[in-house]
């Protein structure tokens, strides 16, 4: 159970998340809605402490996150997988050095230093690429590969840290709508079948709708919405996505995912 | 452990097993050819090495032997300071010192100046130099070329031709730090631009600029900090750099430290040494402020 507590973040004079308490329960697939600039990136990063708090209380069952250091925090890294709107590879690695990057959380630092893995990581490694269909491509570098491929390499990588939840920032935001949606299914394949929790920011209702039990809307740092997406009306959708001067927010322009809501549809029609 | 993803049609009649068994195959493949190429190369290196030894004339018992040699060369130049008659010593010791430091000034403003000079040259040629920014090979083999001989020849062979074309002084001095440093800092501006990003370059090119704009607008904004801080290091270089010129007549402190060293002043050669390593390390330290302040600024900025 992940359990924030009044958790402010703020960067000089800006604040990015403002006084935000949230449970997650176990298995949980969550999506995280808001507008560019609402806090939703700071709050992943909260979580998986690339960021620190300035108040309040995050905590994972016993684990006070805000006061782990050193092992405790790698492991505690490790544990909460990442993944990123652009991917984050290590372009000039080979895709399976890249996914074997996902054991360094608990590995020595020598061995590491030398890029020597065991053998049971390789094996590892090789069938979290199976799962997500590029085996072929293991032996070649990561920026070869389409931004689709990439991102799936990303999310097995975080496969191999063995971790309790999954934080997706963005993680279709860079993608075409086919490639956005094998990404998502994969997302929620983990979710289901090896019930690892999976908390994604998304920009777009429509992906939120299709994959995420839970939705969570930030507007200006604070959390607006907190609900299943049928409670999701267009008066929540205009206060997290609109501001004083906009009218309507038409929810088919934030599509990105072909043949989940009528405009992707409608623009696949068209061709 | 099912798939994520639906498998494409070359992969759906092999089975997990045969995929896995031929990734194995194509990893030990891999790691043979790489490790027989580590091999190699090592070898190649260690030939190397054992060849550079045994030509140079390299030996441990030789260094063992030599370097008390060379500290008593260094004990001897040191003065005899007393407790009793410091200052009076320190003095005597310094007995030049105000016209050591207007040749230590004189040194100093050589290398800066030799630096900006040989700056604005490397900046000029940086960009034909760079292979992503031309298309025409003549023109990147001209200028690559022309900043190799600038910095292959050593700044004392080229301090020698000034002196001779336009006589004793600093300005031969300038002269011949100016043209080694447009060698050296335009081959490192060119490989900054090399490794700059090429997306903005397309979106100037994309806009109508033409090549001058395309290098001010898409080039240089992204390479500007490792410039200055490549411009920077070779400011410490010059200013080490001009004090050994004076040895050939071209200005600055080691015209008098090579008098010094030959007419047997000892005291003076320590003196003027000690001089020149707290003026380096000054500049240095300077240089290292400046440096970590724009790169520190910088990170701010890309956050």
């Amino acid at each position: 159970m992940l359990e924030l507590k009044k958790v402010t973040k703020t960067f000089g004079d800006t604040i990015a998340v403002s006084n935000v308490s949230l449970t997650f329960a176990p298995g949980q697939m969550v999506g995280i809605i808001g507008r560019s600039g609402a806090g939703k990136s700071t709050l992943l990063r909260l979580i998986n402490r690339l960021a620190g708090v300035s108040e309040g209380r995050i905590s994972f069952g016993d684990t006070d996150v805000g006061a782990l250091e050193g092992k405790a925090l790698r492991a505690w890294r490790a544990r909460c997988a990442m993944i990123f709107q652009q991917f984050n590879l290590v372009n000039r690695l080979d895709v399976l050095t890249n996914v074997r990057i996902g054991r360094i959380g608990t590995a020595a630092t020598l061995p590491v230093m030398l890029k020597r893995f065991p053998a049971e990581d390789r094996a590892n490694a090789a069938m979290a690429l199976d799962r997500l269909d590029l085996l072929s491509q293991a032996l070649q570098r990561a920026d070869t590969l389409s931004g689709g491929q990439q991102q799936r390499v990303a999310i097995a990588r975080a496969l191999m840290q063995k971790p309790s939840l999954i934080l997706a920032d963005e993680p279709i935001a860079s993608l075409d709508p086919r490639n956005a949606r094998l990404v998502m299914d994969a997302l929620r394949t983990i979710n289901r079948q090896d019930k690892i929790t999976v908390i994604t920011n998304l920009h777009t209702l429509d992906a939120a709708r299709a994959y995420c039990d839970r939705i969570v809307g930030m507007a200006h740092g604070h959390v607006v919405f907190d609900g299943t997406p049928s409670q999701l009306t267009s008066a929540v959708i205009q206060e997290i996505y609109g501001d004083d001067t906009e009218t309507a927010v038409d929810e088919n322009l934030t599509s990105t995912m072909a043949g989940t809501s009528p405009a992707g549809r409608q623009m696949e029609a068209a061709h | 452990m099912s798939t994520l993803t639906p498998t494409n049609g070359r992969l759906s009649s092999t089975t997990r097993e045969e995929r896995l068994l031929s990734f194995e195959g194509r990893y030990r493949q891999q790691q043979f050819t790489r490790r027989n190429w580590t091999l190699l190369y090592g070898a190649l290196f260690l030939a190397a090495l054992i060849g550079s030894i045994a030509a140079s004339g390299f030996s441990i018992p030789g260094l063992i032997k030599g370097l008390p040699m060379a500290w008593n060369y260094i004990a001897g130049t040191l003065p005899t300071l007393t407790i009793e008659n410091f200052w009076g010593d320190l003095a005597n010791w310094y007995w030049g010192l105000r016209f050591w430091t207007r040749l230590l000034v004189e040194t100093i403003l050589m290398g800066f100046v030799g630096t900006v000079l040989g700056g604005v040259l490397a900046l000029v040629l940086c960009f034909p130099a760079s292979r992503n920014l031309v298309e025409n090979t003549a023109i990147y083999f001209a200028a690559r070329r022309a900043l190799e001989f600038c910095r292959t020849v050593p700044e004392l062979v080229f301090a020698l031709i000034f002196v001779f074309a336009f006589g004793l002084g600093p300005f031969a001095g300038v002269l011949a730090i100016a043209v080694h440093t447009a060698g050296s800092l335009g081959k490192l501006f060119a490989e900054v631009n090399e490794n700059v990003d090429p997306r903005p370059i397309e979106g100037v090119r994309a806009s109508g600029g033409n090549w001058p704009m395309v290098m001010r607008l898409g080039v240089v904004p992204q390479a500007l900090p490792n410039y200055a801080s490549y411009l920077l290091l070779r400011l410490e270089i010059n200013v080490r750099g001009a004090s050994a010129l004076g040895l050939v007549g071209a200005g600055g402190i080691g015209q008098d430290l090579y008098v010094a060293i030959r007419q047997f002043e000892y005291t003076d050669i320590s003196a003027i040494m000690l001089l020149l390593i707290l003026t380096t390390s000054v500049i240095d330290i300077i240089c290292e402020t400046i440096r970590h302040r724009l790169i520190g600024h910088d990170l701010a900025a890309s956050a």
